[in-house]
């Protein structure tokens, strides 16, 4: 179809995303999050306030927990991104995803994949943290559903599967 | 035919969300990941003034723009003009007047959403501005500017019981005030329309009654019912906001205009003016006792504000003023309530429905005049609680379950948490955590207790009912029961309910749950606390006549055909209030009672609410799990209203419509949240279940408020409580 572009051209961005690279033409405005939605069909992250206030549409960039729609899309050019898809490990639910269905974690789930994201972030670095540290990482991302007690179930739990583990 | 309900992943178990495993892996498809090859983009011009005249509206230029497939104004609807769930009354495109700032007055199609965006820009209406009304108790004053013809007032009801001139020897009067709160689903308002061969549409939607829309959407694209098919997209929380229409009939119409597939989707401030919200409130109550506690009197002016268009308030109102004693026996009440127009955004539906404003009042009142009676609160509250007979002031009788007292109990059992002390604890745990400057020297701790009621399904001789559609068949696998309803899951969980129920009643374990859409009979909204009891006993009713065919056939192993049933589920009746507000309005009730324990830092006006305790009635707990994450996310919208949440509206036009400027609970501001399930089967429901999702929200705001007045002494007459009224003690 072809909507003649108003002015700015389009710009290309190449980014490595959960382990394969992915190039395509988008407006030089354009977030992060717009471009794995949008550009590459990747609807995992999600879009509830578009001012990095939810923690919705988390995501690492370089191994860096980032609010997508805060990041413009260039900026993510030649960079790693690892979002919510690539969560899972050949198809086996990652623990904290897994602790998130088990303690009841999940009402609507628009905020899920966020939290999921976040709590992954947090307990890659911080095996056991204390619920200070829990409720200060999660801070950033927010429930309306929930209220918040069975995402901190959740948090244990995956804490706990974790550390079996190791 | 015994029932064996402790068939593994049948009720009474906290079984795991039938969709709990797409939605952690960011699979679950919601209504703003819709997308079809070759589909437009929809977008909404909005009025910028909360009262004008249309002088003219020039398209020409958004036509012209780049990318532009179609430019739609009021012109452009085919069929009805207006749309509205109670009264029609709202148009789809502003038709000469706006009546609220953020009113759609044209909508637009075009090859991607910046483009449609900026031929918004390119369409030139021309206002005469008008004086709004936009205060509600201006809107009731005779020289008041007058938003719809009729005049300013949506409803207006009374209920008189008894003596309401009874006289008392205690007396305590007060007035309250609360603001209007948004839902804030975190998805936004969203679907895609499709057209279709036959000259129809398809429309994939998130919405909480698919045959509600219908029936609005129908009408004003001008075509016959069957030719317009909802189908269930992924729903992103409700608690209201998608009661009402928003971008349905838009995106269809741009869908009918163009021939193409329309995605309309909002962004977070436009979903601000998108849907309606919770009413603002003034109350004036006076409360009447003997000395010994007894309650005789109860006196209260409900006012509501509905902004521009009828919406749902006259139920809301309806529910504020029937409820307004609360759930206590009084021998003798007078209740008025009224909801207006104003030309601020239009005010609807959410969790609580009229039954919050009301209980913010009732529970000030109660702990006014336990104060006056030299009584304990919750003492005063065990003396008149209503039990199960208890004629209401509407002359209702209570039939069904109503342990009020229990609920009060049980938080008179539960222990206090222990006092911190202020000084060397971790930041975080101060009022306003890491940003309180202080070091604790000027806390206050507080405890209040607050009980409420609230309806279950709709009131006041609506039958909303549900229709469920079950089908059991063998395969290789074995037995396998599929379930078709309307129902929606916004969230709370009907879909594994429902397979929940179907696992108990059939015994069959793979149980698949069809997507709704409108090819079957209405299932009545996800609303009023209603599903678990009307698709629940829908269902119910479809997989016991399936058993009996089965039966009939012999048995399961000789099953050869498929075996179907179609059943619909009504409530009992209920009937219309008589002109003083007398009759058999609500079906059941759903009592529940709270407790906050509060710190405030009286420096900084800054709040920690360190625990709430909640004791419901809920009937029977068919996945307690879930019923303590309703409770639990009910409490933190009841707090969100007590301490942070409003719509900040200065002549008619919101401030603060944005997640930065309308604060939300987060993980920092909510407490441990101690659920105590009461447990008193309701009679007539499956399984005695009482819908679960309202009474925390019901109660917690009057709970939190209690608190901060037993902590500071203040009077706070308003929700929510600001830190300037909490400093300087
Ligand atoms: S959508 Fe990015 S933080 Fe809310
Ligand atoms: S589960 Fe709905 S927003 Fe968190």
């Amino acid at each position: 179809m072809g909507a003649q572009r108003a002015k700015v051209a389009d710009v290309v961005v190449r980014t490595r995303v959960n382990g394969e690279w992915r190039e395509a033409e988008v407006w030089p405005g354009a977030s992060l999050l717009a471009f794995l939605r949008e550009q590459l069909g990747l609807f995992g992250s999600k879009n509830a306030c578009e001012q990095g206030e939810c923690g919705s549409c988390s995501v690492w960039l370089d191994g860096a927990l980032v609010c997508s729609c805060l990041v413009l899309a260039a900026q993510a050019n030649d960079r790693e991104v690892r979002t919510v898809e690539g969560l899972t490990d050949a198809g086996r639910l990652h623990p904290v995803q897994e602790a998130f269905v088990e303690a009841g974690a999940v009402q609507c789930g628009f905020c899920t994949p966020g939290f999921v994201v976040a709590v992954a972030d947090l307990l890659e670095k911080d095996a056991s943290p204390s619920p200070a540290t829990v409720r200060e990482a999660l801070s950033g991302n927010i429930c309306r559903c929930t209220g918040y007690a069975k995402i901190l179930d959740a948090v244990n739990l995956a804490a706990a599967r974790l550390l079996e583990r190791t | 035919m015994s029932i064996d309900i402790r068939r593994k992943g049948g009720v009474g178990e906290s079984v795991r969300r039938v969709d709990g495993v797409p939605k952690v892996r960011g699979e679950f498809e919601y209504a703003s990941d819709l997308r079809r090859d070759g589909m437009l983009h929809g977008a909404t011009l909005r009025s910028p003034h909360p009262h004008a005249r249309i002088v003219s509206i020039d398209i020409a230029a958004a036509i012209a723009a780049p990318g532009v497939r179609a430019v739609l104004t009021h012109a452009d609807v085919p069929g009805k003009k207006t749309f509205g769930l109670d009264v029609q009354d709202q148009p789809v495109l502003a038709i000469d007047v706006v009546r609220y700032a953020g009113e759609p007055v044209a909508i637009v199609a075009a090859e991607d959403p910046e483009l449609a965006r900026a031929a918004l820009k390119q369409i030139d209406v021309n206002y005469e501005v008008l004086t709004p009304v936009t205060d509600m108790e201006r809107a009731l004053e005779p020289n008041s500017p007058s938003v719809h013809p009729q005049g300013n007032i949506v409803r207006t009801l009374q209920v008189v019981h008894g003596d309401p001139n009874a006289s008392a020897d205690v007396w305590v009067e007060g007035s309250y005030e609360t603001g209007m709160q948004d839902q804030a689903p975190l998805g936004p308002e969203a679907g895609l329309a499709v057209p279709a061969a036959d000259g129809g549409v398809e429309l994939f939607i998130a919405t909480q009654w698919l045959h509600a829309d219908l029936e609005q959407l129908a009408p004003c694209l001008g075509l016959p019912a069957e030719k317009v098919r909802l189908h269930l997209s992924g729903v992103g929380g409700a608690f209201g906001a998608r009661e009402d229409v928003s971008m349905q009939i838009h995106a269809c119409l741009l869908a009918l205009r163009t021939g193409r597939p329309v995605k309309m989707s909002y962004g977070r401030q436009e979903s601000f003016y998108g849907h309606v919200h919770r009413h603002p409130s003034r109350v004036w109550m006076r409360h009447g006792a003997r000395r010994d506690g007894t309650l005789v009197n109860v006196q209260a002016r409900l006012l509501v504000d509905g902004g521009a268009y009828t919406s749902t308030s006259p139920a809301v109102i309806g529910n504020a003023t029937t409820f307004a004693a609360g759930p206590y026996e009084v021998a003798n009440a007078r209740l008025e309530g009224t909801a207006v127009f104003t030309n601020n955004p239009p005010c609807g539906a959410m969790r609580g429905f009229g039954a919050v404003q009301a209980c913010f009042a009732y529970e000030a009142q109660m702990d006014k005049l336990a104060m006056a009676l030299g009584l304990d609160p919750l003492e005063l509250r065990l003396k008149n609680a209503v039990k199960t007979g208890s004629v209401l002031p509407t002359g209702q009788p209570i039939i069904g379950a109503a342990p009020v007292r229990e609920c009060l109990l049980r938080l008179q059992d539960l222990p206090l948490p222990a006092e911190e002390p202020p000084l060397d604890r971790d930041p975080m745990l101060l009022p306003g955590g890491a940003g309180n400057v202080g070091h604790g020297e000027a806390l206050k701790r507080g405890v209040g207790v607050a009980v409420g009621y609230k309806n279950l399904a709709y009131s006041e001789g609506f039958d909303d009912s549900s229709e469920a559609w079950v089908r059991v068949s063998v395969d290789r696998e074995g037995p396998m029961a599929e379930v078709k309803t309307a129902a929606v899951d916004v969230g709370q969980g009907i879909d594994t309910i429902v397979a929940q129920i179907v696992r108990t009643e059939l015994g069959i374990d793979r149980v698949l749950i069809r997507q709704p859409d409108t090819s079957i009979g209405s299932a009545g909204s996800s609303s009023a606390s209603r599903q678990t009891m009307m698709t629940g006993g829908a269902v119910q009713l479809a997989c016991q006549a399936v058993r009996a065919e089965i039966d009939a056939q012999g048995g399961m192993p000789e099953l050869r055909r498929p075996v179907e049933a179609t059943r619909v589920f009504h409530h009992r009746p209920t009937g219309k209030l008589d002109a003083n507000g007398q009759g058999d309005p609500h079906v059941s009730f759903a009592f529940g009672a709270a407790r906050a324990v509060v710190e405030v830092d009286t420096d900084l006006g800054l709040v920690r609410v360190v625990q709430l305790a909640v004791a419901q009635d809920v009937g029977r707990a068919l996945n307690p799990q879930s019923v303590m994450g309703q409770i639990e996310g009910g409490s933190a919208q009841g707090l969100g209203l007590a301490l942070m949440e409003e719509v900040a509206l200065v002549d008619g036009q919101v401030k603060n419509a944005s997640f930065t400027d309308y604060l939300l609970p987060t993980i920092l501001d909510m407490p441990p949240v101690v659920c105590e399930l009461v447990e008193e089967p309701e009679p007539g429901l499956p399984y005695g279940a009482k819908g679960v999702g309202e009474p925390s929200t019901v109660v917690v705001p009057a709970a939190v408020v209690a608190a901060l007045r037993h902590a500071t002494g203040r009077e706070l007459r308003r929700a929510p409580v600001k830190p300037d009224d909490l400093v300087g003690l």
